[in-house]
C-alpha cells in the first residue's frame, strides 16, 4: 500500500507515491537522491539527519514522509545556490568545524536553526542549541567556533 | 585564522582542509550514498541470546515473501567461505562471518537475507525462526578465566585465549618465560611506600558517527570483485577478501569512498563484508548492507575492557622502583584481526613517561560472551597509561607530595634518549620536564590549588587532575606486526602539464590527508597546492598501502611521500639539467621553477621540465622518459609524542553530577604540518577520553549477557555541553626517526584525557575517603561515595 503525498524539496515540488512507514529520510535519500542528509542512529539521538521543515529545525528520521506532505524542507543540498556556500558552511570550512563530515550537514541545519533564534549567540547558547547533534571527531570546540564566527559575519 | 594556500612554506601553515568544500554542502559521498544498477540488498537475522547451540532454522517464511531472492544460514554460507582471518600470532578459535552452529555474544550473524530493497530484507530477517539451546552467559572475566560459567570455545580450557604473557625485568624475551624475580621481590621488599590498586579501563563502544557499510559487485565473465567499503585500510581488506574468497589480489579492487570516521573500529574486515563479497559472487549481482546504529553497538568491535591489578613500589622521596601490572583483558567471543593484540600494548605502555628501573607485565587475555574487542582510538595505550598516572597519583597522595613533583622526580630525562625501557620499548626523544612546567604555568598551578582550597573552604567539592602520558605511534616497524607489514607506500607523478597526481596507502577518514599530505609535497616541489591531487582509499588506483591506524599516517605515509617525491625531484633535475646546461646535483625546487639553488628563478619552469620529460629530445643518457616514481617506507621505530593534561572539576553535593570546568593541555607531537589539524586531532582526542572517564561504558547483563547500553539512549558519547573551552599549547620535540621530525597525534587526547579526570574527581572525593574510583564517573557513583556508601 502507498499513499500520495506533496512535498517541496529545496524550492522544487515533488509529487511521490510512499509506503506509510517510509521516514522522511529515507524519502531524501532513497527517492529524492538528496544524500547529503545522513542516518547516524536509530533512536533521534544524533541528530545527523537534521533538515529544516517548514522553517524549524527536524531530525527527518522522527518524521514519517506522510506527515511531511504538504510542507516545505530544505536539506544541506539547498541551504545555497550551486556554487556558492552558505554562511555556516563557509564558517565550517574556514573554522575547521568537521573532521569526517558525517554529522557535519545535520549540524549546519541544526546551525541554521539556531542562529535564527539566537542571532549571537553565546559559547552556552552553542553549546545547548546543539545538544541534539552528536560529533565523534571533533570535540566540538571548532563547531562552536564555526557557528559564533558564522552569526559575526551576518551582522 | 586561516590562510590561504599560497605556494612555498606551506608545512606548519593553518591551512584549511581541501575536503571540506564537498563535506559541508552535502556533496560527499560516503558508502551509503551509493546506488548501483541491479543492486540487492542485505540483511541479517542476528542471535538474541549470548551463548547457546543452534538447534534448527527455519527461512521458509522469509524464502516465501516477494522480493526476497536468497536467505543463507551461516552454514550455508560456511559452504562457500571459510573461517575469518587474524593477524595476530596467538592461536584463534574458528570465527565465522555468519555462524553456523553456536552463538557467542548477541548480535553475533546466525542468516543473512538477500532482498530488493532494505527494508523488505529486514522484514525477511524478523521471520526467520531460530531455536537455541541457551548456555549460561559468560560475562565476568575473572570468572571466565576459570571456566565458570562455562566454556565458551572447547579448544580453550578456562577460556583462555592468551593465557599467561609476561614482559619485564626478569622475563626472556624470547621464550616469555619469568627466569628472575629476584630485581622485582627486592624493589618490593625495599621500598618505602608501595600503592596496590586494581583499576578497570571499561569496555567502549567506538561509535564513528557513520555506521559500516559495504557494497560488492562480482562481475561475471571478468572475475573481478569492486568493494567499496567503510574502511580505514582498503589495502589490508583487499588482502583479506582475496584470500578469503580464494581470489587473487588482482582481482580485488576495494575503495573506501568518504568515510565517517573509524576510530580503529573500521581497521578490521568484518562477516558482513566477509558475506556481501561471497554472495555477490555467488550470485553474480551487486549487494549492500548498511549497519544500522544497534547493530553498530552489538556488533562492530568494542574497545578497552581490561582489569589491572597494578603494584607501584617507591622511596620516601616518590622515586618509583618498581611497577608491576597483572592484566586481565577481556576480549570477548572471539579474535578479530588484532584483537589479541590490542592488550599487549597496554604492557608495552608500563613505563609511562618514568626512568623505571623494575618492572613487570603479566597479560591473561579471556573470551566471554561479548562483542570482540579491538584497536578502539589509543588501543591499549590508554588503558596503560590510565592504570600508570592514576598509581602515580595514588602514590602523591601516600606522600603528601604534589602530583606534579611526584612526577618530576621520575622523568626520563632529555639526554638518556634513545631510551630503552626496562620493558624492552624504545622512545625517540622526549623533554618531559620542559613541557611539565609549561603546562603548570599555562594552568596557574599554584592558584589552581589555593582555589580548590578556598572552594573546599566554602563547602564545595573541586578537584584537580594531573596526568603526563607517553604513547606509542607511527607504526611500524613490519617487525610489530609481522603477519601484515607495516610500512606505507606512495607514489608521485607529474604530468606533462606540471601538475601532479600523488597517491598514499593511508586512507584519510577525516584525518585531512587530502590537505596535510599536500602541504607537505607543494613545499618539497615548490608548486602550488592546488597544482597537486592525493588520490587515496582505492586499492584500484594506488598500488600498495597498509592504511591508516596507529596516529602512523603523517609519520610513515608522509615519508613515503617524500620519498617518492625525492625520486621524482631526482628525474627532473636530470631532465631540467640538459634543458639549462649544468649539473643535476646544482638544481632546487621553488616558486614553480627548477634552477640553481638560491637562484631557482632564473632557471626553467616546473612544467615546463614536465613537459620535456615526456618528449625528451633528445632523452638524455641512461634516462627513461616520464615523470612517476614510487616509494615504499618504513620507519626503524615507534614514535613517542608527549603530553601533560591539567584538569579541575567540581562535584554537585545534592546530584552527584561532575562538571568539568578547566581542560589545560600541553601536548608534543613533534613538528606540526597544520595546526588547525593537528588542534582538531587533539580536540577530538579529549572529547573521546572524557567520554571514557564521564559518559561511556558498555554493560552486559550478567544473567542474560544482553548487551544493556544498545543505544545512544543508553550509552552517551559526549555532547557539546559537556566540556569547557580547551586551553591547549604545545612543545616541539621531533622525532630523529623520519626527516619531517613529526610524531602522530591521532590518539593523544584519549590516552591524557582519561587519567586526568579521574585523578581530579578523586581529588575532589579525597575529603570523603576517596583513594580510587572506577569508570566511568556516573552521578550516581559520586552521589553515593559523597553520602560515604560505595559506589
Amino acid at each position: 500500500m502507498t499513499v500520495p503525498i506533496s512535498v517541496t524539496v529545496n524550492g522544487r515540488a515533488h509529487e511521490l507515491e510512499v509506503e506509510p512507514r517510509m521516514l522522511l529520510v529515507h524519502l531524501l535519500r532513497e527517492e529524492l537522491n538528496l544524500t547529503g542528509t545522513h542516518v547516524g542512529c536509530d533512536t533521534s539521538q544524533c541528530g545527523a539527519c537534521t533538515v529544516i521543515v517548514d522553517g524549524s529545525s527536524a531530525k527527518s528520521c522522527t518524521v514519517l514522509a506522510v506527515q511531511a506532505d504538504g510542507g516545505s524542507i530544505t536539506t544541506i543540498e539547498g541551504l545555497s545556490a550551486e556554487g556558492e556556500m552558505h554562511p555556516l558552511q563557509q564558517a565550517f570550512w574556514d573554522e575547521h568545524g568537521l573532521q569526517c563530515g558525517y554529522c557535519t550537514p545535520g549540524m549546519i541545519m541544526s546551525g541554521v536553526d539556531l542562529l535564527e533564534r539566537h542571532p549571537d549567540p553565546s559559547d552556552d547558547d552553542i553549546r545547548r542549541g546543539l545538544d541534539g547533534n552528536l560529533c565523534r571527531c571533533t570535540g566540538y570546540e571548532h563547531i562552536i567556533n564555526a557557528v559564533k564566527s558564522a552569526a559575526g559575519g551576518a551582522e | 585564522m586561516t590562510m590561504q594556500a599560497t605556494p612555498g612554506q606551506l608545512v606548519g601553515q593553518r591551512v584549511r582542509r581541501r575536503e571540506d568544500p564537498r563535506l559541508v554542502k552535502g556533496r560527499g559521498s560516503y558508502v551509503d550514498d551509493m546506488k548501483l544498477p541491479g543492486m540487492l540488498h542485505l540483511a541479517f537475522k542476528r542471535s538474541d541470546v549470548a551463548h547457546g547451540i543452534i538447534r534448527s532454522i527455519d527461512t521458509s517464511a522469509a524464502e516465501a515473501m516477494p522480493g526476497v531472492e536468497l536467505v543463507l544460514t551461516g552454514a550455508q554460507l560456511a559452504e562457500i567461505i571459510p573461517p575469518m582471518p587474524v593477524a595476530t600470532p596467538f592461536p584463534a578459535p574458528d570465527h565465522h562471518a555468519v555462524t553456523p552452529d553456536r552463538v557467542r555474544y548477541v548480535g553475533e550473524p546466525i542468516a543473512v537475507v538477500v532482498a530488493t530493497d532494505r527494508f523488505l530484507a529486514a522484514d525477511a530477517a524478523d521471520v526467520i525462526e531460530v531455536d537455541i539451546e541457551e548456555l549460561p552467559a559468560v560475562i565476568d572475566p575473572e570468572r571466565a578465566a576459570n571456566g565458570d560459567p562455562a566454556v565458551i570455545h572447547e579448544a580453550f580450557e578456562n577460556n583462555l585465549a592468551v593465557p599467561f604473557a609476561p614482559a619485564g625485568t626478569g622475563v626472556n624475551p624470547e621464550t616469555l618465560e619469568v627466569e628472575d624475580e629476584s630485581a622485582l621481590n627486592e624493589a618490593f621488599e625495599n621500598a618505602d611506600v608501595v600503592v596496590s590498586q586494581r583499576m578497570f579501563s571499561q569496555r567502549l563502544v567506538p561509535n564513528a558517527m557513520e555506521p559500516r557499510g559495504v557494497i560488492a559487485r562480482f562481475e561475471p565473465g571478468n572475475d573481478e570483485l569492486t568493494v567499496w567499503s567503510t574502511t580505514q585500510n582498503p589495502h589490508i581488506a583487499r588482502t583479506l577478501l582475496a584470500a578469503i574468497l580464494g581470489m587473487g589480489q588482482h582481482q580485488v579492487r576495494v575503495i573506501a569512498p568518504d568515510v565517517g570516521g573509524g576510530f580503529g573500529s573500521k581497521i578490521n574486515v568484518y562477516g558482513e563484508d566477509f558475506a556481501a563479497a561471497a554472495i555477490s559472487r555467488d550470485i553474480g549481482r551487486p549487494v549492500k548492507w548498511i549497519e544500522d546504529r544497534s547493530e553498530a553497538f552489538m556488533t562492530t568491535i568494542h574497545g578497552r575492557d581490561v582489569i589491572g591489578y597494578i603494584d607501584l613500589a617507591a622511596t620516601g622521596e616518590g622515586k618509583v622502583t618498581a611497577v608491576k601490572m597483572r592484566l586481565i583483558a577481556d576480549i570477548g567471543a572471539y579474535e578479530m584481526v588484532l584483537t589479541a593484540a590490542i592488550p599487549t600494548l597496554v604492557a608495552f605502555m608500563i613505563s609511562g613517561v618514568y626512568d623505571i628501573p623494575v618492572v613487570r607485565a603479566e597479560l591473561t587475555e579471556v573470551f566471554t560472551n561479548k562483542m570482540p574487542t579491538d584497536a578502539y582510538r589509543g588501543a591499549g595505550r590508554p588503558e596503560g597509561i590510565y592504570f600508570l598516572e592514576r598509581a602515580m597519583d595514588m602514590l602523591a597522595s601516600e606522600l603528601g607530595m604534589d602530583p606534579a613533583d611526584v612526577r618530576r622526580v621520575n622523568f626520563i630525562q632529555p639526554d638518556q634518549f634513545p631510551y630503552t625501557t626496562a620493558g624492552g620499548m624504545v622512545y625517540d626523544s622526549g623533554e618531559y620536564e620542559r613541557l611539565l612546567d609549561q603546562a603548570l604555568e599555562n594552568a596557574g598551578w599554584e592558584q589552581m590549588k589555593a582555589d580548590r582550597d578556598a572552594a573546599r573552604a566554602e563547602g564545595r567539592i573541586v578537584g584537580l587532575g594531573m596526568s603526563f602520558y607517553t604513547e606509542i605511534c607511527g607504526f611500524g616497524p613490519s617487525a610489530a606486526m609481522p603477519t601484515v607489514g607495516l610500512w606505507e607506500h606512495a607514489s608521485v607523478s607529474v604530468e606533462r602539464d606540471g601538475k601532479v597526481r600523488a597517491s598514499s596507502g593511508a586512507s584519510s577518514h577525516g584525518q585531512g590527508h587530502e590537505t596535510t599530505f599536500a602541504q607537505m609535497l607543494a613545499d618539497d616541489l615548490g608548486i602550488p597546492m592546488d597544482d597537486i591531487s592525493i588520490i587515496h582509499g582505492d586499492t584500484g588506483q594506488v598500488r600498495e598501502g597498509t592504511g591508516t591506524f596507529g596516529s602512523r599516517s603523517q609519520v610513515v605515509g608522509g615519508t613515503a611521500l617524500l620519498m617518492a617525491s625525492g625520486k621524482v625531484k631526482d628525474k627532473m633535475r636530470v631532465f631540467a639539467a640538459q634543458m639549462l646546461e649544468t649539473q643535476p646535483g646544482d638544481l632546487s625546487f621553488s616558486d614553480g621553477m627548477i634552477g640553481p639553488t638560491g637562484q631557482e628563478d632564473t632557471g626553467v619552469a616546473f612544467a615546463e621540465v614536465a613537459g620535456f620529460a615526456y618528449i625528451p629530445i633528445p632523452l638524455p643518457p641512461d634516462t627513461e622518459p616520464g615523470l612517476s616514481e614510487e616509494a615504499f617506507w618504513e620507519p626503524e621505530g615507534f614514535t613517542w609524542p608527549f603530553g601533560c593534561y591539567i584538569t579541575q572539576v567540581e562535584i554537585d553535593r545534592d546530584t552527584g553530577e561532575l562538571e568539568l570546568q578547566r581542560f589545560v593541555g600541553v601536548d608534543d607531537c613533534g613538528n606540526v604540518i597544520n595546526p588547525l589539524i593537528v588542534a582538531g586531532q587533539i580536540h577530538g582526542g579529549i572529547a573521546q577520553g572524557v567520554g571514557q572517564a564521564l559518559t561511556e561504558e558498555a554493560v552486559y547483563d550478567e544473567g542474560s549477557g544482553q548487551l544493556l547500553t544498545a543505544s545512544f539512549m543508553d550509552y552517551q558519547i559526549p555532547r557539546a555541553r559537556d566540556f569547557p573551552r580547551f586551553e591547549l599549547d604545545h612543545t616541539v620535540t621531533p622525532s630523529p626517526l623520519n626527516p619531517m621530525g613529526v610524531k602522530g597525534i591521532g590518539e593523544a587526547g584519549t590516552i591524557g584525557s582519561t587519567p586526568s579526570i579521574v585523578n581530579a574527581a578523586v581529588d575532589a572525593l579525597s575529603g570523603h575517603g576517596v583513594e580510587h574510583i572506577d569508570m566511568m564517573l556516573r552521578p550516581e557513583k559520586l552521589w553515593r561515595l559523597i553520602q560515604g556508601g560505595d559506589a
